[in-house]
């Protein structure tokens, strides 16, 4: 009964690890980079531009940066809450201030957040509506 | 420092021996680059890169010795302001640097050279070759004005009263609940505008003040980066940098068309107590109109409140103005004589629609009034169309400067390049 128990922990442990590769490297698929894209347009790209470089000294690139690349809680609550730190990228900083976006849908987040983190020379995972929504209700006082 | 001074000695002959050889040839010595530096100018223009700075060049000066003083946004190795001494080619060499502070503002008067950080405003005693006596002892004049994370430079010029007007932008973009925000309406009777969105005047030679020493000489600019004082009026010019975002926080009121356009960048003359009218207006170029801001009830064509004034000269939106100079100088043709020169830094608030600016335009004047419409002076700073079109400018015009042969000179400050035009008579 003990082996049989520890082998059903190692075995969906494995499992859980297996399905976290998975979603890490889940492939973004061209739908959801064309409603991305529909809503980097609209909303993102007057500060961000066409290419996700940025503005210089004023809206800062999304390409290679870690901001965008990296944790996904932390790039959902951008949109989220929008963001107004004085960081530096590389060396530089960037003074405008990014209103919340919170008005958007989770799906509507999920796509363009899929579609950042695989445009301008990104290759990272893509980002669910369901991962949206999970940050959003944590997101709430 | 004894190499240094003999080096001075040295310069200022030669200087010497230079400027009274202009009188008679103005390009006696001085040698335009063959490509012109890149630029494109009217018939009869030429220019040289001066140097090669590898810093954020901002506003800049020129000494009657040909000396350069250069305000850097970051310091480089330490030093904020840099110095450059030229060589009779009209090249010149970074011979110095000093002040640890970041900013933009730079302007000489009266044997003191004005530096200002984003909060505060320091002058350094010249001598009689115009060269700072003590880099390490500035007087501070100015101190503690409120800097945001946007507009944050405090562009600075005197009068000749020993006044000095310095501009503290407002860390918003329309005062509105939520910056930036969409359909975020605006704060009532916007309580940033007492220490901000204005030029304040302090005494020239008075130390630490502050707003309680100030005086908020004219208000409702959201941001000044390139301002003047124009001689024959004796009178304070600024331009301002108009709001952006009309598409992304009001899109059923603008599309992005009208978003790029508008508002206009505008040329203001200002008299103490005038209220240029931000948040509550913009300037409509197109319509020549004062338009209610869509953050406080405006529907794009509602005017506004006709107690707001009027600018002096209208340009198209987002062009980002940084650099505005009257010309005194005489070696330029007689139409540029009193007339104004704007640098300016190009957009980013076009998109999707193409950028626009990265040049610098000639405003003519007459009896001290702008007369006749403006014209790209100096144009591709940026590289090519495509460059500027994109908003990715290989350089970017900021500031200008005139030096005592009456030479243009710009400052870039995304590469650091200093650029001197200069005509060449036939």
């Amino acid at each position: 009964m003990k082996r049989v128990l520890l082998t059903l922990v190692i075995l969906s442990a494995t499992l859980v690890k297996l399905s976290a590769q998975t979603k890490k490297n889940a492939p973004v698929s061209a739908l959801v980079m064309t409603n991305g894209k529909k809503v980097y347009n609209q909303y993102c790209l007057s500060c961000h531009m066409a290419d996700g470089g940025g503005v210089q000294n004023m809206n800062p690139p999304l390409s290679k940066t870690s901001y965008v690349t990296g944790d996904k809680t932390r790039l959902i609550k951008v949109i989220l809450n929008g963001f107004s730190e004085s960081v530096e990228i590389d060396g530089e900083t960037y003074t405008n201030v990014m209103a919340p976006h919170n008005f958007l849908k989770d799906q509507e987040i999920a796509d363009v957040l899929s579609y950042i983190r695989n445009s301008f020379g990104n290759k990272s995972g893509g980002v669910s509506a369901l991962e949206v929504k999970n940050v959003r209700a944590r997101n709430k006082k | 420092m004894k190499k240094n001074h003999l080096k001075y000695v040295m310069a200022i002959a030669v200087a010497i021996t230079l400027v009274s050889g202009y009188a008679l040839r103005p390009d006696e010595g001085l040698k335009a680059d063959a490509d012109n530096a890149g630029l494109k100018l009217p018939a009869g223009f030429a220019a040289l890169k001066v140097a090669e700075t590898g810093a954020k060049a901002r506003h800049l000066v020129v000494t009657p010795q040909g000396d350069i003083y250069v305000k850097l946004a970051k310091p480089k190795e330490g030093k904020g302001i840099m110095v450059l001494h030229p060589n009779a080619d009209g090249k010149a060499e970074i011979t110095g640097g000093f002040g640890n502070y970041g900013g933009t503002g730079i302007y000489i008067k009266d044997g003191y050279l004005y530096a200002s950080s984003n909060q505060e405003v320091f002058r350094y005693k010249l001598n009689a070759q115009n060269v700072v006596v003590n880099t390490n002892a500035p007087e501070k004049i100015v101190t503690g004005l409120k800097m945001g994370r946007q507009h944050e430079t405090k562009s600075l010029v005197l009068d000749n009263d020993g006044n000095i007007y310095v501009n503290i932008g407002v860390n918003s973009n329309s005062c509105q609940q939520q910056d930036r925000g969409l359909r975020s309406a605006g704060i009532p009777g916007c309580p940033l505008l007492d220490s901000m969105g204005g030029i304040w005047q302090f005494k020239a030679n008075q130390i630490n003040q502050s707003y309680g020493q100030g005086v908020r000489y004219a208000t409702g600019l959201r941001n000044v980066v390139g301002l003047d004082w124009n001689q024959q009026n004796n009178q304070l010019f600024v331009m301002q940098h108009g709001r952006d975002n009309l598409n992304s926080s009001w899109p059923e009121l603008y599309n992005t068309k009208e978003s790029a356009e508008l508002p206009a960048e505008c040329l203001y003359a200002l008299k103490k107590g005038d209220n240029a009218g931000w948040p509550y207006m913009y300037y409509d170029q197109i319509q020549h109109k004062k338009i209610l801001a869509p953050e406080y009830g405006g529907d794009k064509k509602k005017e506004a409140d006709p107690k707001f004034i009027d600018p002096v000269a209208a340009y198209p939106g987002h062009l980002a103005p940084n650099g505005l100079l009257f010309y005194t100088g005489n070696m330029f043709p007689e139409k540029y004589k009193n007339g104004a020169f704007i640098a300016f830094h190009g957009s980013w608030n076009r998109a999707p629609e193409p950028q626009m600016g990265y040049f610098v335009v000639f405003q003519p004047f007459k009896n001290g009034k702008p007369s006749g419409d403006w014209e790209v002076f100096a144009d591709n700073f940026a590289g090519t169309p495509e460059k500027a079109a994109a908003g990715r400018a290989e350089h970017r015009p900021c500031g200008l400067a005139q030096g005592p042969d009456g030479s243009l000179y710009v400052s870039d400050d995304s590469k650091g390049t200093i650029y001197r035009i200069i005509y060449k008579k036939k």
